[in-house]
């Protein structure tokens, strides 16, 4: 029996932050799926009554919601593979990193909720912080962490699986390996992490479930 | 030699954030030096030291540049050991002080809509920050059941959330009343929140860092009527 309960959404990739911690930390889970979208249990109410989302961590029957707040609980409950620097200024650096990607996701999103012009508008400021997490956020570095995968990787980890699915749905080329060499490259390393790669959602499944979510989000947009 | 442990913080009078990191400064025992910014006309050295939000506050610490408020204040508890706690020591207790010190800044967000709107959208910007208050209120008494107010000797649990308490509602709450003329820490609605932040509110430190009721009460004013404007043009 575990002591570690996940809820979380198929295919949410703030989920998905939590899994990839847990399974880089080698951390047994018993894995929990809420219907989100058109039945919340009354468990995920009680666990997370201020947001009613997930993911929500629950640890000896203690619930932790906020992916940035479960993955900082995470790394203290479970040092083992660490996911954030030793030196203060660099883990400040690494949080700055994941406040960016948490800050910056309705830009980045854009594209995806929008047609038309206003996606032509909402695809140009989604690159200009992603121009910003290539030049200043990665830079040089092999991951965001460094050397080796670390906590804001895991943050940006949407960009190595979902963005390209979204990008197909919404008919626009986010990103390339000519405009965004660094972060193209970062993307194949990411996703050659076992613990990474092993539980990735299946890629046609996504499409059909994105597909959907698009056509919902710009109908509302209508209404 | 010049940059050896030298603190300077970047901050403007009336931002939260900055009022956050400050007084944690003070409670800490952290010698710095403070930089005043002017919001309209940033200087040079906010924009390097902070390109990408061009925000305030920013905390230099030996030379290097730490910014996002919430993140200075764990590089704080990280780098300097002695002074009272900003975090508590049980990861499970961190976890909450995380949680509830974000979810703060949000709800401050929040009445900053009821600041800026008027009529219709401020009603309904009054009814959401009203609404998380009182998410606020449920999950502060079930942190702390048997309230929060500590004395000048405890230190285990750790600051934080008074110091954000402090910022985001006590420093505001005057000059909120006046302008808007609504209680916003109601001691009906949010005993709790209430009872806290008049507590605080008396301890000398924090004190002597409120902004005086007439500073408050003109930037509020200027600031709504600014934001009004803006809207109808």
């Amino acid at each position: 029996m575990s002591q570690v309960t996940v809820l979380g959404a198929w295919p949410s990739p703030y989920v998905y932050r939590v899994i990839w911690a847990l399974k880089l930390k080698g951390v047994d889970y018993e894995y929990v799926e809420e219907d989100v979208l058109h039945n919340k249990s009354d468990r995920l109410l009680k666990y997370n009554p201020v947001h009613k989302k997930v993911p929500v961590l629950v640890h000896a029957g203690k619930p932790i919601a906020e992916s940035a707040v479960i993955l900082e609980y995470i790394e203290e409950t479970w040092p083992q593979n660490p996911l954030l620097p030793k030196d203060p200024h660099q883990r400040a650096l690494a949080r700055f990193w994941i406040k960016f990607g948490e800050d910056k996701s309705a830009a980045l999103f854009g594209f995806f909720m929008t047609e038309g012009e206003q996606q032509e508008k909402a695809t140009k400021e989604g690159q200009e912080q992603l121009r910003i997490l290539e030049e200043q956020g990665l830079g040089e570095k092999m991951f965001f962490g460094g050397d080796e995968i670390g906590m804001a990787d895991l943050e940006f980890g949407w960009l190595a699986w979902w963005l390209d699915v979204m990008s197909e749905i919404a008919g626009v080329k986010v990103i390339d390996a000519e405009s965004f060499p660094r972060l193209h490259a970062w993307i194949q390393r990411f996703k050659d992490i076992s613990a990474i790669k092993e539980p990735l959602p299946d890629r046609s499944a996504m499409l059909t479930y994105f597909k959907g979510r698009r056509a919902t989000f710009l109908a509302l947009a209508k209404s | 030699m010049a940059a050896q442990n030298k603190v300077i913080l970047y901050g403007t009078w009336f931002s939260p954030y900055a009022k956050m990191v400050e007084v944690a400064l003070k409670v800490k025992g952290i010698p710095y030096e403070y930089v005043e910014e002017d919001l309209g006309n940033k200087s040079p050295m906010l924009l390097k030291l902070n390109p990408i939000h061009k925000k305030v506050p920013v905390l230099v610490h030996n030379g290097k540049a730490i910014v996002e408020s919430l993140v200075i204040i764990e590089y704080m508890d990280e780098t300097w050991k002695t002074g009272p706690r900003l975090l508590p020591e049980d990861p499970y207790k961190r976890s909450q002080f995380r949680f509830w010190a974000s979810y703060m800044h949000q709800v401050f967000e929040a009445l900053t809509e009821v600041v800026t709107t008027s009529g219709e959208a401020q009603e309904k910007a009054v009814k959401e920050t009203f609404e998380q208050l009182y998410l606020l209120e449920e999950g502060l008494k079930g942190l702390f059941p048997e309230g929060i107010v500590s004395s000048d000797g405890e230190f285990s649990n750790g600051k934080l959330l008074e110091l954000v308490m402090f910022s985001c509602f006590g420093t505001y709450e005057e000059g909120l009343q006046e302008v808007l003329g609504i209680d916003v820490i109601d001691p009906e609605k949010t005993p709790l929140l209430f009872s806290c932040i008049s507590a605080l509110m008396e301890i000398p430190a924090l004190k002597e860092s409120c902004n005086p009721h007439e500073n408050m009460v003109a930037f509020l004013k200027s600031y709504r009527e600014d934001a009004l404007k803006s809207a109808t043009a």
